[in-house]
């Protein structure tokens, strides 16, 4: 057996250690020296036909590829998926969205995995209920502004409190943090707000009541639905709104699985390597649902470009797009006239390394045939 | 009490809606108010409206009262003696239009048969609900709706005889068919519409079977045979039309031949079809290029030195030829004058159009195709009683589009050739096929329309029975020779060098962006650049300021305008539209300053 791993570190320099330890695991149990010589030898040969060929044009076959069936896709799909609080940005605007790097998505969603007894349903209406945002105006039937006597008046929905385990102590420190000069009262479903000095602007007590109804009482920021559902034998809970960080931190949630679609917050929470994974994954959800075909590779040449520099950066103008050496392939991309003139204040220089600048020039263009070069000078 | 509308706008209310409306319907149809407003009680909003409003698609119906239409026989006996006419059954009540509006209050019954008590009309004929185009197509109820709706458009575009005055007429962009006939299939609209006056179509023998290929994709196959008996033959008549302007200073423009002097003189072959007035004569056969009208022009600038030496030789040509690509005969030639007073030629073209592979027809149900090939006669195949079609329709276009009426007029369209008469196939009250079928049978066919056909080359009897018939078939204005265009070198525009766009500059066909991108893709750098050297140049470039040099030809050396003549001064190629680019940017104040270095 000693041997045997001769054999493979031979091999450790040519292929990917990943397809060794692919092949490590797949081996019969008995097999000598020499005949794994030749598995490997075939594995390498294998190994160097799946390269890709140097001067391959990588990043138009990638776009061509999505861009196709992406053209369809505008036409025959729908775009949202789901009931009108809990829908999906689906489709085309989806892709447009993860791959322009927007910050802020449409519809941001989680999907929350939980520990083993929670996973098989216990108490799954209270956690879930747990998690969501639960403002003042959630837990209130009825609000009352009571102008003679300059206070607010709100009558809290009592069996609402007792689902989601509000005690009336933790409410009131609540609203008293957020109404330092104010008193608070309660009086059984009621809670009173009004102002300690007494002010002669009636709009004042309006603002109290806008402000109360706001006020964050429990559960975690940002989650304003959510929906236990079962999938294939274990519950997860379905988000409408995203707080990765906060939701991580829960004890019955398995950490592991949790997603988000948001991918900015993985990238802030997991990192960059985790945000190039969701790109890829949230991209090829959408292709997939569509019953399109793309290879997963193109979606991942996408993600690369999108991540390499640490942190996600959109294909836009102020994206991938503006790091671009050429002055030329800005400017015929979009807002020709501000590179153009940017350019010139500062005497940047074109080396016309790239396509789009040798195609403008009429230049041979450096991929495919047009790149290999004379490297010895002929005399 | 119940809000009342008119035109939308409130007037006031009512506190017995049913009765109001009731009268005022009933003072309609008694003439007191006029016929074209319309009344409409909204049960859900309990809303009055009154519409008078222009636009409104209105259309007529019989007025049912106590279950029995106010349509009589002795109305129908009047109207055939022409005693009273469509208006007088209007004005009596007993055809009132309906808009979509008033149409919710009401309850229409198809047939007389099927009144109830709760009918409030009678369709007049239930081919009224369909428009005019589309109840020219026969047994329209077999149809699809979206093939009645590509149908009646396809129509409208077919060749026929639009106007019988057409050759007195100037219009731009006709064609009339030679010898177009009535349908053997009809519809009562094609009576209505006095269609005998204005027929667009002929009446061909079609088979339906594939062959050789060549009906693939909707295309169809042409006897030769049937396109030299006449098939399908009409002519294309356009108009050049021009006249003598005035401008200021007493300068006009004048139609004449144009002197050799002038700027911008063709050749004197261009010139050869003018008579001493500058105009051609009828009948001349004109090919590209030809002169029609010959006519020059005052110079566009005049300069202050040739105010005192106003000779011919600065006048210009602006004498009417004939396009790239076009060709036809002059039919008709007419000298007048226009508002202005100015004298006006205007010259028809005709051009005799044979079909040819790649122009348009259409059967009346929205089965269109372009000829594919056209089948010398002794290839086409034939039945057995020696019958030769002149259309071959491919079957593959029948089950997708599902147009039964296709198939069930080629049966009508058979049966009426065989008998002599016209066949009824008006939309929900045509001739049955039963009956159609069994007539069929009568003359010593398959009922079903079925023939045994025989290969035209070999003489073989095909194994399938060959579905063939009669059909009405219509030549679409969509013609090749109207479209053909292909380029490889030719014009270029003035300002890129790239050459020019669209077929009456014998422009190119664009190689655009995503194009160039299957290029890259393929990693065939080269031929990329090899078809993009359209607007190659080459340009001499002074290396010290890297702005583009001049040569001169007559010393046969270059020099740079900024740096003088000892700097090194390099031949670049580069594309036109680039160096263009350049001079635009130098234009705004920016620098484009251009670094060479050795390749190799």
């Amino acid at each position: 057996m000693a041997s045997n791993a001769n054999v493979f570190k031979e091999y450790e320099n040519r292929i990917p250690l990943q397809i060794i330890e692919d092949v490590k695991s797949n081996l019969p149990d008995k097999v000598t020296a020499k005949q794994l010589k030749e598995i490997m030898e075939e594995v390498a040969e294998e190994y160097s036909t799946s390269l890709i060929e140097p001067g391959e044009s990588v990043g138009i076959v990638s776009a061509e590829s999505i861009g196709e069936p992406g053209t369809q896709m505008t036409l025959n799909t729908f775009h949202f998926a789901g009931v009108a609080e809990m829908n999906v940005t689906v489709g085309l605007p989806r892709i447009i969205e993860i791959l322009d790097g927007r910050k802020n998505i449409k519809t941001p969603m989680m999907e929350i995995y939980l520990k083993e007894p929670y996973s098989k349903g216990k108490d799954i209406k209270k956690i879930s209920q747990s998690i969501k945002q639960t403002t003042l105006k959630d837990l209130t039937l009825e609000v009352v502004v009571d102008i003679s006597e300059f206070k607010v008046e709100f009558t809290i929905d009592l069996k609402k409190k007792e689902l989601l385990d509000i005690k009336d102590k933790q409410l009131i420190a609540v609203l008293s943090k957020n109404f330092r000069n104010h008193t608070i009262k309660q009086d059984k479903d009621k809670v009173i707000i009004k102002p300690k000095e007494k002010s002669s602007n009636l709009s004042d007590v309006y603002k109290i009541k806008d402000k109360a109804k706001g006020i964050f009482i429990a559960g975690i920021k940002r989650i304003s639905q959510v929906l236990p559902v079962r999938k294939d034998e274990e519950f997860v809970i379905i988000t409408a709104g995203s707080n990765l960080k906060e939701v991580l931190k829960l004890d019955f949630v398995d950490p592991s699985r949790t997603v988000t679609n948001d991918i900015f917050e993985i990238q802030e929470i997991l990192g960059i390597e985790a945000a190039r994974q969701a790109i890829i994954n949230e991209v090829y959800k959408v292709i997939e649902s569509q019953g399109l075909n793309v290879d997963i590779r193109h979606i991942m040449l996408v993600a690369d470009t999108m991540c390499y520099r640490g942190k996600i950066r959109g294909i836009t103008r102020y994206g991938v797009v503006s790091e671009k050496s050429s002055v030329l392939a800005r400017a015929s991309f979009e807002t020709p006239i501000r590179h153009i003139i940017n350019a010139s204040l500062v005497g940047e220089i074109d080396r016309l390394t790239s396509v789009v600048e040798n195609v403008m020039l009429n230049q041979p263009i450096p991929v495919g045939t047009g790149l290999p070069d004379l490297v010895t000078k002929m005399k | 009490m119940s809000e009342v509308f008119l035109n939308g706008k409130f007037i006031g209310t009512t506190d017995n809606p049913k009765s109001f409306v009731d009268n005022l319907i009933e003072h309609r149809r008694k003439g007191k108010i006029h016929y074209s407003i319309n009344i409409l009680y909204d049960t859900i909003l309990n809303q009055v409206h009154i519409e008078s409003s222009k636009g409104r698609a209105v259309r007529p119906l019989i007025v049912v009262k106590n279950s029995k239409p106010l349509l009589t026989d002795k109305h129908l006996e009047q109207l055939e003696k022409s005693e009273i006419t469509f208006s007088d059954l209007v004005a009596q009540g007993v055809i009132e239009y309906l808009d979509a509006m008033e149409e919710e209050n009401a309850l229409v019954a198809f047939f007389e048969n099927e009144i109830t008590e709760k009918h409030t009309h009678l369709e007049i004929l239930p081919l009224v609900m369909l428009g005019l185009c589309t109840s020219l197509v026969p047994f329209a109820n077999f149809n699809q709706s979206t093939r009645l709706n590509a149908g009646s458009k396809n129509q409208k575009q077919a060749l026929g005889l639009y106007v019988t005055n057409f050759l007195i007429r100037m219009d731009m962009d006709v064609n009339i068919l030679y010898t177009p006939q009535l349908p053997i299939v009809q519809t009562v609209m094609h009576n209505y519409s006095e269609y005998e006056k204005h027929p667009a179509g002929q009446n061909v023998i079609v088979a339906v079977l594939s062959f050789d290929g060549y009906n693939m994709e909707d295309a169809i196959l042409v006897n030769k045979g049937s396109i030299e008996r006449g098939f399908s033959r009409s002519s294309y008549y356009r108009p050049v039309i021009t006249e003598e302007l005035r401008y200021s200073g007493g300068l006009t423009d004048e139609i004449s031949v144009p002197d050799k002097d002038v700027k911008g003189y063709k050749s004197e072959h261009d010139y050869r079809f003018l008579e001493e007035d500058g105009i051609i004569y009828p009948e001349a056969k004109v090919v590209e290029g030809d002169v029609i009208i010959g006519k020059t022009s005052p110079p566009r600038f005049l300069s202050s030195l040739d105010e005192y030496n106003l000779t011919t030789s600065s006048r210009r040509e602006t004498s009417m030829a004939i396009k790239h690509g076009e060709k036809g005969v002059v039919d008709f030639v007419l000298v007048t004058e226009n508002e202005e007073g100015n004298k006006l030629v205007q010259v028809r073209l005709r051009d005799e159009r044979v079909p040819e592979i790649g122009d348009k027809f259409t059967s009346r149900h929205g089965q269109k195709g372009v000829v594919g090939m056209i089948i010398p006669s002794e290839d086409m195949p034939f039945s057995s009683s020696g019958i030769v079609p002149d259309i071959l329709f491919n079957p593959h276009g029948i089950p997708s589009r599902m147009t039964m009426a296709h198939l069930i007029e080629m049966l009508g369209g058979k049966v009426g050739a065989l008998n002599g008469r016209f066949i009824d196939g008006t939309a929900f009250d045509a001739e049955s096929t039963q009956s159609l079928r069994e007539e069929l049978h009568k003359l010593g066919f398959r009922e079903n329309g079925v023939e045994t056909f025989y290969n035209g080359r070999t003489g073989e009897q095909y194994q399938a029975k060959i579905y063939a018939g009669n059909m009405y078939y219509l030549k679409l204005k969509h013609m090749v020779a109207n479209k053909v265009h292909a380029r490889a070198r030719g014009p270029i525009q003035l300002l890129t060098r790239q050459p020019t766009e669209g077929r009456a500059k014998e422009g190119g066909l664009r190689l655009g962006e995503m194009e160039k991108d299957t290029f890259v893709a393929h990693g065939t750098s080269l031929l990329l650049k090899e078809r993009f050297d359209s607007d190659r140049t080459v340009v001499p470039l002074c290396e010290k300021c890297g702005l583009i040099a001049v040569h001169d030809e007559y010393k046969n050396r270059s020099y740079c305008p900024i740096c003088g003549d000892n700097v090194e001064i390099s031949n670049i190629e580069l594309s036109y539209a680039f160096k263009l680019m350049l001079d635009e940017l130098k234009s705004l104040g920016v620098y484009p300053k251009v670094k060479l270095k050795e390749k190799f």
